[in-house]
């Protein structure tokens, strides 16, 4: 046993309203730059939809990702079997295209312009080369489907619907939709990792945070093909990659990283989880239906004592083991099993788990009225206007189980909730609803106040901030005296 | 200025400045300027040029350097290969190949700096100086091939002796001094191109990350347990 502990996160699907706080959050505070500014290290896409850069979950294409050869786990774009045949060229990279060309507006021109007749315009300028550009596309262009037969019709995960299926989703009686906020999942396994060649990204054996040393990273770009959920990004200005840092120098000191912070619809959790770093060798040879369950399996119960003197065998401290055992993350993950990894089958073990949003209430249009065809408070899972096989696809590699698992809980809670406070439902039939979904009336109440009514405290359960343990402490701060941040500072201007 | 004058200056002088540069400031840079210790890839701004470009120069570089690096570390057996005509023939034609398709992959660069506006955004001056450069040193080179067949062997006899000489630091130019001025320029421009190593995006080759091939996969670091990586 080689338990270590993971900062990890639980976004909750069915409370994000898509309003892109969080984005913009993490915008003003780290990749307003020169060279990052189509960079969006937290982004909110709208599924079903293409995604951000477009079609990133299409793995035929960018290669992102493990996969199993001969019985051995191995990157699926390069590793060391290839690496010195692409270093010239990487073959699966992503341009700009894929994500979209950054731009402003020629606003001078709306008081500098010389009079005449017609209104001065801002035309938009690109903020790479300095022309005027036409936009083609831009930070969630496919926003709450716009444009969905170009691009929610592309959605790589509607491969795992029928015909029919897909048809159905796309006419405007049963359109639906969700969002899917995007961070770096700070995975177990991480492929960014595995493919850096230079050895400049790494994972921090504290609490698994992954970072790149700008002053390591040689710009050959093999991580930003082999992350397959496409979150490091390769800054043209610098020619070096940069990532999520889970506002590291936030989380030292003990508070919510800036996208969890300014969470609107409060759907984000933050809390460590203990793991069992033994484990992942094997796990990730797993067949793709058993990835869910070697996933959780490698999460550790805190209050087991084995564990925690293993823990603190590796140095793990006693606040980070009580920190763990209040951990909002271990709950919605491994108690409740209503937390799931999105895209398992790359095989990184990512540590962002989301809790699947409830399909809407499902109605008929019979040419005159629409008309709720239900009896009870939520229709059958298969009658869902998102397929579950979509979610499927998502969540858990095409396995049905635990998504349907987390979708039943989650209306059976509500069931018992709505028989308790409305009483339009007999507690005996919520009763039952509850047995039927694996649930107690207690573990109800519990997930009910977790998801409902938690704290700022109970969201974020961040170890006590140890100053002698924060990274600046490695450093000399009377060195960056007068500077802004920690670290080495250097002009991003190349030139040679 | 003398012809002995410039002769002496250009390989004699000359080689041990811009070896003496390319020692100093690559480890300069190398220990005050990491973060600059790299070629500003622009693949992410244009990739469809640069898959011609790139792939063709770097393989038909790489090649003939070997081919440079063999017949310095092996003159003799450089002459031995080529005292039948047809194996002469055989590795001149190889090389001749390989520089062809190095200056069609830097004539492809050169183009797409000066073509695409995305590519100029991030070109500096150096970078057009050091891809002219190129082109010199591999215009000259495929002259030579080309005006002077054979020229692989007059390497190994003459110009592997000299360049030997400047690393014993017991310079003999006398040796390449009666050479015509296609490989004279070639020799010249080569040391140039060297002097230039740290001060341009060729510093890139000497940190081909080669300790990828024995690394494990993952790593792991611990700011706060020294010694434990992995």
């Amino acid at each position: 046993m080689d338990i270590r502990s993971q900062i990890s996160m639980v976004f909750h699907l069915d409370k994000c309203i898509g309003c892109h706080t969080c984005s913009i959050a993490c915008k003003n505070v780290w990749t307003d730059r020169k060279g990052a500014e189509y960079m969006w290290w937290n982004n909110v896409e709208t599924k079903p939809g293409t995604g951000f850069p477009t079609k990133w979950e299409d793995q035929e294409q960018y290669r992102g990702g493990w996969e199993v050869v001969d019985g051995k786990l191995r990157l699926k774009s390069s590793g060391k079997q290839n690496f010195l045949q692409r270093i010239f060229y990487q073959p699966n990279l992503p341009t700009l295209d894929e994500y979209y060309e950054p731009w402003t507006y020629d606003y001078a021109n709306l008081f500098n312009a010389a009079e005449g007749d017609d209104q001065p315009t801002a035309r938009p300028v690109s903020k790479i080369t300095g022309e005027f550009i036409d936009i083609e596309s831009g930070p969630n262009w496919d926003d709450d489907l716009g444009g969905s037969p170009l691009y929610a019709r592309n959605d790589p995960n509607l491969k795992a619907l029928t015909e029919e299926q897909q048809l159905q989703l796309m006419s405007i009686e049963q359109l639906v939709m969700f969002y899917l906020p995007r961070i770096c999942n700070h995975c177990l396994n991480p492929a960014c990792v595995a493919s850096c060649p230079s050895g400049a990204l790494y994972k921090r054996g504290e609490d698994g945070i992954v970072l790149v040393n700008q002053e390591v990273c040689r710009g050959w770009r093999f991580c930003v093909s082999a992350c397959p959920y496409k979150k490091v990004f390769y800054n043209w200005n610098t020619g070096k990659s940069e990532k999520c840092l889970l506002c590291y120098p936030r989380v030292e000191t003990g508070q919510a990283p800036a996208c969890f912070h300014s969470c609107v619809g409060r759907i984000r959790y933050m809390g460590v989880v203990l793991y069992d770093a033994d484990k992942i060798p094997e796990a990730g040879l797993r067949p793709d239906s058993e990835l869910v369950d070697a996933h959780r399996d490698m999460v550790c119960d805190p209050h087991d004592p084995a564990v925690i003197a293993a823990a603190k065998a590796n140095g793990i401290s006693d606040a980070v083991i009580k920190s763990a055992q209040a951990s909002p993350v271990y709950k919605f993950v491994k108690t409740w099993g209503l937390a799931l990894a999105p895209h398992p089958e790359y095989r990184t073990f990512p540590m962002l788990f989301y809790v699947p949003a409830l399909a809407p209430v499902t109605s008929t249009f019979d040419g005159d009225t629409v008309a709720n065809n239900v009896e009870d408070l939520f229709a059958p899972l298969d009658m869902a206007r998102t397929p579950m096989a979509y979610l499927a696809s998502i969540f858990s590699a095409g396995e049905q189980g635990p998504v349907r698992y987390a979708m039943k809980k989650q209306m059976a809670v509500r069931t018992w909730r709505r028989a308790l406070t409305v009483g339009d439902i007999d507690i005996g039939t919520a009763k039952l609803a509850l047995a039927a979904a694996d649930c107690t009336p207690e573990q109800a109440e519990e997930i009910y106040r977790l998801t409902s009514l938690p704290t700022f405290e109970e969201r974020f359960v961040i170890p006590p901030s140890h100053r002698e343990q924060a990274i600046e402490v490695l450093k000399n701060p009377l060195e960056n005296k007068g500077l802004a941040g920690i670290g080495f500072r250097d002009a991003p201007e190349r030139g040679l | 200025m003398s012809a002995s004058f410039l002769n002496a200056f250009l390989f004699v002088g000359f080689p041990y400045l811009m070896l003496g540069l390319a020692v100093a400031v690559s480890i300069l840079r190398f220990t005050f300027r990491p973060f600059s210790y790299s070629s500003l890839s622009s693949q992410f701004l244009e990739n469809e040029q640069l898959f011609w470009g790139a792939n063709l120069w770097h393989w038909g570089i790489l090649w003939v350097l070997g081919g440079h690096l063999v017949g310095f570390l092996m003159p003799r057996t450089l002459l031995w290969w080529n005292a039948q005509p047809v194996r002469l023939f055989i590795l001149e034609t190889t090389g001749l190949v390989m520089a062809m398709l190095a200056l069609f992959g830097v004539l492809a660069l050169l183009l797409r700096r000066a073509t695409n506006a995305r590519v100029k955004a991030v070109t500096s001056r150096m970078d057009i100086a050091l891809l002219a450069l190129l082109l010199l040193q591999v215009g000259t080179g495929i002259y030579t091939a080309l005006r002077y067949p054979w020229g692989s062997s007059w390497y190994a006899a003459s110009a592997v002796p000299y360049l030997r000489s400047i690393l014993a630091f017991a310079p003999r130019a006398e040796l390449i001094t009666s050479l015509p001025w296609g490989p004279k320029l070639h020799i010249a421009a080569g040391f140039l191109m060297i002097g230039m190593i740290p001060f341009t995006r060729l510093v890139h080759f000497l940190v081909v990350p080669l300790w990828y091939l024995w690394r494990k996969p993952q790593l792991v670091v611990w700011n706060f347990r020294s010694g434990t990586r992995g």
